[in-house]
């Protein structure tokens, strides 16, 4: 039998989501039972092999929603930057066609009290999903609103009981050269790695996202999990996530080792900051074209949720820390 | 090697209808934005036929547009330093015929490209335009390769050939500065895959680097000629 077996380095030993205990096969169905009952339907697209996303069961926040009219599926999930799978906009919706987001497990490690490796099920276990539509604001001075299913960041951190030496939360993405085209050229240094201030990562606008407009993810939008902070430049919200660790030292993240001068750690969306070869004062909003003098909007501070954020860095040279 | 009038007749128009093609969709986006300003019901008619071109299949269509023309640009303006050696490499001579149109054409390109960034891009909002002309080396070498070739094209004409006879060939050579502009215009823009604009680089390298060496074959050539004079 053929398994699609991760890379060695990434993975030495068979995870424990690759494996079907007798009992556990047996039990499927009371897992599933429970699992509905906890309100959540484990989809079939993490069971099984297929591809296609599935409807997911959640609430609506519209206290953390914007009232923008957000873009369409076809635009988000056509539009992506996902250098894992090319780097052209239309790349990761043509190339990620083969990319199994199933099964899927994530390493959590360091600073905290609970650590291993869990399936994405226990992962996802104990949470409620619910829709929040955010402003996604790239650091390439373009714009979308986009609907996002998922749960709160904090609530997945707690469980794994950070201590005080938990200072930042460091986040890997998936390597799988077979299946992500782009990992088979050094564009970049693979893994794509993150990270977060923890108290960035604790903040209730952090999100664990599995899903958008109330199905699963795409592979292109970066199935079957990964984080969305939208007071930050898009490429802060790290995709396909497969390991998550608590640190006590700033961790590296991938565009700052590319080109510290152009990307910080922080990456706070910010107007009056310019990226040194493009304006950052404006944005295109995605789909919202038409007429020659609305071209571009104003970007707002901290992608419009200064209110909530601001505190976050107080004290701090916006200018120094971008 | 066809007839003065083969070209005229034929080869020429052919040549102007094919350089023509990769201009189709940014005239018409541009007029459909144009009407799209002033009139609505106009408007609708000419946007909704935008998918005509597939630009629908970009859901950044005026991004797409912008390095699309941009790229052209540089193609006719690589394509129009090639005609020389080339001519030389295959001993046909008749090319030259050609270079004019081709050189007039990378000056429309780019003045396209530079026309769609102020107008679908940046919204003729001048503040910024003039910010990122003074601010971003990308786009000021841009600009730059803009200016520069709007004296070769003022003087394209027979009447302006023969009017400035050997400082005409001097002024000219303001090519050989303008195209590796473009060049490295499309390499700071990239924000990392840099294959494509090294590709241009490249073939750049290779047609400034073959008249490099002729000039200086010929300089040794016609150092020695005298002796070898009869």
């Amino acid at each position: 039998m053929l398994i699609n077996r991760h890379k060695p380095e990434d993975c030495a030993c068979i995870l424990p989501s690759e494996i079907t205990p007798e009992s556990a096969y047996l039990n499927r169905r009371d897992l599933l039972k429970a699992a509905v009952a906890a309100g959540l339907v484990i989809p079939a697209s993490w069971q099984a092999e297929a591809a296609e996303t599935q409807k997911l069961n959640y609430t609506k926040n519209p206290g953390f929603s914007v009232t923008d009219k957000p873009n369409t599926y076809e635009e988000i999930t056509s539009y992506n930057n996902f250098y894992e799978f090319g780097t052209n906009k239309e790349d990761p919706a043509r190339n990620s066609g083969s990319f199994k987001p199933t099964p899927w497990s994530v390493k959590i490690g360091g600073e905290c009290d609970v650590k291993g490796t869990f399936t994405l099920e226990d992962i996802l276990k104990p949470h409620a999903l619910e829709e929040r539509i955010y402003r996604f604001r790239c650091v390439e001075a373009w714009s979308m609103v986009i609907p996002w299913v998922g749960f709160p960041l904090k609530d997945l951190l707690a469980r794994f009981k950070p201590n005080s030496k938990a200072k930042y939360v460091a986040f890997k993405t998936i390597v799988r050269p077979s299946e992500m085209i782009g990992q088979r050229s050094g564009t970049l240094d693979w893994p794509y790695v993150e990270g977060l201030r923890i108290d960035e990562a604790m903040h209730p606008l952090s999100l664990m996202i599995v899903g958008l407009y109330g199905k699963t993810l795409p592979n292109q939008n970066g199935a079957p999990l990964r984080l969305m902070t939208p007071w930050k430049y898009g490429f802060k919200n790290i995709k396909s996530i497969v390991e998550i660790s608590f640190v006590e030292k700033q961790p590296p993240s991938t565009w700052n080792i590319t080109a510290p001068s152009e990307y910080g750690f922080y990456s706070n969306v910010n107007p009056s900051v310019d990226h040194p070869r493009w304006s950052q004062a404006r944005e295109r909003r995605i789909g919202a074209g038409g007429g020659l003098f609305n071209a571009r909007q104003e970007t707002l501070m901290f992608n419009g949720y200064e209110t909530q954020v601001a505190s976050l860095y107080k004290g701090m040279d916006l200018k120094k820390y971008f | 090697m066809p007839s003065q009038k083969a070209i005229r007749r034929f080869y020429k128009p052919a040549l102007f209808l094919l350089c023509v093609i990769p201009a189709l969709p940014a005239i018409h986006s541009l007029a459909a934005l144009v009407a799209n300003s002033f009139n609505s019901s106009v408007s609708e008619l000419i946007v909704s036929s935008i998918s005509f071109w597939k630009f629908s299949r970009s859901a950044d269509p005026i991004a797409r547009l912008l390095h699309e023309q941009g790229e052209w640009a540089l193609r006719f303006l690589v394509i129009t330093l090639a005609v020389t050696p080339v001519r030389f490499i295959t001993g046909q001579a008749w090319l030259l015929n050609f270079r004019r149109m081709l050189g007039l054409f990378g000056f429309t390109y780019v003045l396209l490209h530079f026309l769609i960034w102020l107008s679908l891009d940046q919204g003729f909002y001048w503040a910024g335009i003039g910010a990122d002309i003074a601010k971003r080396p990308f786009i000021t070498i841009g600009v730059a390769a803009l200016l520069l070739l709007i004296p070769l094209a003022v003087t394209s004409t027979n009447k302006m050939m023969r009017r400035l006879g050997t400082r005409w060939h001097k002024l000219h050579r303001l090519i050989y500065l303008i195209v590796p502009l473009g060049v490295w215009h499309f390499y700071w823009l990239v924000k990392k895959d840099v294959t494509e604009p090294l590709i241009y680089a490249a073939i750049t390298a290779f047609l400034l680097g073959y008249r490099y060496w002729r000039a200086s074959k010929r300089k040794q050539a016609a150092a020695i000629q005298p002796t070898s004079l009869h």
